[in-house]
């Protein structure tokens, strides 16, 4: 059994396993060579490129938002900033038992089934490690009540959140604008790197044209996380750089005066500084709390906004295009002289109306009875009508336009705030677009006093105003004034942009004209003249009273038997002191009937305002009652009453 | 009286001088470098490891158990252990069918066990103890009845399903073939006959699953979350690894779990991504000279059946490499293959240490001749 006899050759199968043998040996190592060429090619030609693919795994970089900058008045009092808020937050993958948590959460505090649903919702989107908001502003109250219970909430916790903040609330908001958050149209505009940790961008306002400032410059962390993003450790870290505080050329006490003063009426009033252009003050009413639009303002809030017809969003001083009346006057008599149709001494001879030769249309003038022979002096201080209709009808549209045009009038300003509307100088061209329509010789008469198609806003009236102060010197009005990088740094200063001056080269055009319109203020005659009366300083204005409607030309405006919509508008223009102006005003009051009697105080009180030492005044008040020191009866009863009046006060008016 | 003593010295000597030393060196030191890469791909997993130690013993005492076999008894089994690995094969079949859905195992009396896994040594052992019976180079006949032999059991297997292990005893059973002197012309006529046979096998032949795994080989990108993720993940790994590698312990797409199944197939990637192209330089030249050294071995065999089977259960090993890293350097389909010695799991650690045992038992032995 142990040898069995075969006819097979041991030595021969031997040998042939032998070479079989080698054979596969040498298929063996080149079959491993090839593989190991693979390798080659994987570990040595494409390492960079693995390496780099297996980076993308692994490290995830973090973005942390910069700190957006502040926003302050031109004296440092604080109008924008960044307030700390608490949120409740969890991770999906940190919270063991969502639904009970959800339920006994909502029963503990007053959390709404709506912030549920959106918290259930974000969740589905983000990663399971990444935290979600469940409810923001948690009160004190909250935050007391979800920390004492918060062992049964595990994977639940209190998060800071930097909140934008408008400590003043409606004050200035218009101009302030306000941040939102960020939806798909803002990060087309944005570099998307430097907002992937941003949730709010300015929406309008300074927030908005600034943007870039305040944002700041976002910082990173690059992390490690394993395959199902859980993080491990921190791998590299930037810091971001808080975006730049912003000095804003407001002066907030004019503002505020501002704002109080024609709280009563739609309207708006500009004040800028003709020296540089900075805009000491920009009110737009009614106004609005850009506080509810930091955190997604409810439907309900935007709707109320929105339906208002009174359009509290809408900012008047930069986007209200009005028919500038009788404040165009001083305007219309520089370019007239400068064109050679008036000279200040000529005379017109007003009897209460203007006719186009051959044509029996009268143009009406305020006084019906007429001016008689009118000057330019005395034409712009009694606002006589038919001096400008004949000014304007004389000239022609063309000269006319082009010549309103120098100052600003039809044109954007340039301001440093978005939105801002270019309202309408006519030509016959724009009519002709707009209503195929011919220009009529009468439109041209209309524009003389600043009605017919010709609208300006509130900004262009102030600019115009003040390139009238320069004597013809034109600054582009601009609202920030500073902008500080870093708290360390000193602020830097903005310089203000000059333009190309306006061409009326007779330094006696503009004394004629500016003497008209002190004589507003302060001629025994002025339209004015009890605005004027009193004041510490000359000044020079002019009235405007815009009609808002056309009258027939046999009837005359009666305001009570109007709708309130078309009474009149009261416009008042204004620069002072006169000698050496350090303001300019537009003032315009909807539907307010008559500029002398609404907008002329209106200015007046904001020129005290700004131009009076507010200290001053204060020290003659103490003055006045430091002699009554020997009466201790008086001082007590004064300093109750002091007191009394103090306290009712808000903080900010401080004068 | 002292019988037992000197039974016992007897074995002992027995024992050592069956052993290669040669192979047993660049044996343990692959295991080592298995082992080390274990503990990493494992995140340092204690228990895992107490397991893996327990595998590594269990292995070896079968091995040292199978250096005992003489060609002659392994020749006499053959036939037993081949037709009990078919009946079993078709009982696990039987089983599937029954409901308890696709499965690989058999219980015996409360022992697991894995037929086609012992189907990796009896392909061989039968077929090399079919042609032992033969003269070489066999005859057409021979070589038919040999090859069906060898595609029963690897049908089978392939019903389970798991190609990975049809394809490894399919080999093993045609590389005895190989060995037993299959013409060179037949053998280029097989290789075209599979060439133009792929594809008819990837449409009729394949699971969608599987096609799905070829396709994704050429195209990992098109499926980057599904099944090619596996791909994608362990060339990043390799590729990240460089020349050096990212040192051991540190592979980035190991330890952060980017890596599947890294402690069993994919155990390559981390070696590739930890220890660089150098190690892999290392590694690779172990493989060749354990192949190679096997192949020596079995030149050296006693008989016609302990050559064939020797060569057959070495380039089986072989096989197990090239698979294994042509997957996981994206070279080759996902077949479920392990990398030879170093994935974790005791069943294919133990098929093939008991195959190293035999390789090194059937030699023929100087000492024995003296006896």
């Amino acid at each position: 059994m142990e040898k069995r006899v075969t006819v097979k050759s041991e030595r021969d199968e031997y040998r042939l396993f032998r070479s079989r043998a080698i054979v596969a040996a040498i298929l063996v190592f080149i079959a491993l060579l090839l593989v190991f060429v693979r390798l080659f090619f994987l570990q040595v030609t494409h390492h960079d490129y693995y390496t780099a693919k297996s980076k993308e795994n692994y490290q995830k970089k973090i973005p942390i938002p910069p700190v957006r900058g502040l926003i302050y008045d031109r004296n440092g009092v604080l109008l924008a900033d960044n307030h700390i808020e608490y949120v409740l937050e969890a991770a999906e993958d940190d919270v063991s038992d969502m639904k009970g948590s959800l339920k006994r959460l909502m029963q503990l505090l007053p959390i709404t089934p709506l912030e549920v649903n959106k918290f259930k919702q974000k969740l589905r989107v983000n990663s399971r490690f990444q935290p979600v908001v469940l409810r923001q502003n948690m009160t004190e109250n909250e935050i007391a009540l979800f920390s004492e219970n918060r062992f049964r909430f595990p994977g639940f916790k209190i998060s800071v959140r930097m909140q934008r903040n408008y400590p003043l609330g409606s004050v200035a908001s218009h101009l302030l604008g306000y941040v939102g958050r960020i939806d798909k149209k803002d990060l087309k505009k944005v570099d998307s790197n430097e907002y992937k940790g941003t949730t709010h961008i300015g929406k309008s306002g300074i927030e908005k044209y600034y943007e870039s400032r305040l944002h700041g410059k976002a910082g990173y962390e690059v992390i490690e996380v394993d395959a199902h993003g859980k993080p491990q450790l921190k791998l590299a870290e930037q810091a971001p750089i808080a975006g730049e505080d912003l000095f804003l050329s407001i002066d907030l006490r004019l503002q505020i005066k501002a704002e109080e003063l024609i709280k009563d009426y739609n309207g708006a009033v500009v004040a800028i500084d003709p020296r540089n252009g900075e805009v000491l003050a920009m009110a737009s009413m009614p106004t609005y709390d850009p506080n509810l639009f930091v955190d997604g303002i409810s439907y309900r809030h935007y709707n109320a906004l929105r339906s208002n017809p009174d359009r509290p969003l809408y900012n008047r001083a930069l986007q209200g295009s009005y028919p500038p009346g009788s404040t165009v006057k001083p305007m219309a008599a520089l370019i007239g002289l400068n064109a050679g149709v008036v000279t200040p001494s000529s005379s017109v001879y007003g009897k209460g109306f203007f006719q186009i030769p051959g044509n029996r249309h009268r143009f009406r003038c305020w006084k019906k009875s007429g001016h008689g022979h009118i000057s330019l002096n005395r034409a712009i201080y009694q606002s006589c009508d038919v001096y400008f209709y004949d000014l304007a009808f004389r000239m022609g549209v063309k000269r006319f336009s082009k010549g309103m045009e120098k100052f600003g009038f039809g044109q954007k300003t340039g301001i440093d705030l978005p939105h801002e509307r270019t309202a309408l100088m006519p030509t016959p061209e724009w009519k002709r677009k707009r209503y195929d329509r011919f220009w009529y010789p009468g439109d041209t008469v209309n524009m003389g006093i600043g009605q017919g198609y010709f609208t300006a806003t509130p900004l262009q009236l102030a600019n115009a105003v003040a390139i009238i102060a320069n004597h013809g010197r034109r600054i582009k009005p601009h609202v920030l004034r500073a902008v500080r990088i870093s708290r360390n740094l000193p602020e830097k200063l903005v310089t203000p942009e000059k333009l190309p001056s306006i061409g009326v080269t007779k330094l006696r055009y503009w004394n004629d004209v500016i003497r008209g319109m002190v004589n507003v203020v302060h001629g025994e005659r002025g339209t004015a003249r009890r605005s004027g009366a009193g004041a510490k300083y000359r000044f020079a204005g002019k009235t405007g009273t815009a009609q808002v409607f056309g009258i027939a030309q046999n009837k005359s405006y009666n305001a009570s038997k109007l709708r309130k919509k078309l009474h009149d508008h009261a416009l008042f223009v204004a620069f002072a002191p006169v000698d050496n102006p350090r303001i300019a005003l537009a003032i315009i009051a909807e539907n307010a009937g008559g500029g002398s009697k609404v907008a002329a105080p209106i200015a007046r009180q904001l020129l005290d305002t700004y131009l009076l030492d507010p200290k001053e005044n204060e020290k003659n008040d103490e003055n006045i009652k430091k002699p009554s020191d020997s009466s201790p009866t008086l001082i007590n009863a004064n300093k109750i009453k002091r007191q009394k009046t103090e306290k009712k006060k808000p903080k900010r008016a401080t004068n | 009286m002292n019988t037992g003593d000197f039974n016992f010295s007897k074995l002992l000597l027995r024992w050592l001088t069956s052993i290669d030393l040669v192979l047993v060196v660049a044996i343990i030191l692959l295991i080592f470098l298995g082992t080390i890469t274990l503990f990493s791909a494992t995140g340092e997993n204690q228990a895992m490891m107490n397991t893996h130690t327990i595998h590594l013993i269990l292995a070896t005492s079968i091995m040292l158990i199978a250096t005992q076999l003489s060609s002659e008894i392994l020749n006499r089994w053959s036939i037993w252990v081949y037709a009990f690995g078919v009946l079993f094969l078709v009982l696990v079949l039987i089983q599937g069918s029954m409901g308890k859905g696709a499965q690989r195992w058999i219980e015996l009396g409360g022992l697991r066990f894995q037929p086609s896994e012992v189907m990796k040594l009896a392909v061989p052992m039968m077929v090399a103890s079919y042609f032992s019976k033969k003269t070489l180079p066999p005859s057409f006949k021979d070589i038919f009845i040999a090859s069906l032999l060898v595609v029963i059991p690897m049908l089978l297997i392939v019903k389970q399903p798991d190609l990975g292990t049809a394809l490894l005893v399919g080999s093993a059973g045609f590389f005895v073939i190989y060995f037993a002197g299959l013409p060179w012309k037949w053998l280029l006529a097989t290789l075209i006959a599979g060439i133009i046979a792929a594809p008819l096998i990837f449409y009729f032949g394949m699971h969608d699953y599987q096609r799905q795994r070829v396709l994704t080989l050429f195209n990992p990108d098109a499926d980057r979350l599904g099944s090619g993720y596996h791909i994608i993940q362990s060339t990043i790994a390799i590729g990240s690894g460089g020349v050096y590698g990212k040192g051991w312990l540190k592979g980035d797409q190991s330890r952060l779990d980017f890596l599947p199944e890294r402690h069993t197939d994919f155990i390559f990637a981390v070696f590739g991504e930890e220890f660089g192209l150098l190690g892999n330089l290392i590694l690779f030249s172990l493989y060749i000279f354990i192949i190679w050294r096997g192949l020596y071995l079995a030149t050296k065999g006693e008989d016609t059946f302990a050559r064939l089977l020797g060569g057959g259960l070495s380039l089986t090993f072989f096989i197990y490499l090239l698979v294994n890293t042509g997957m996981v350097s994206g070279v080759l389909p996902v077949v479920g293959v392990p990398l030879p010695l170093i994935s974790y799991g005791g069943t294919s650690l133990v098929t093939l240490m008991a195959a190293f045992g035999l390789l090194m038992g059937m030699r023929k032995r100087k000492k024995r001749s003296n006896h």
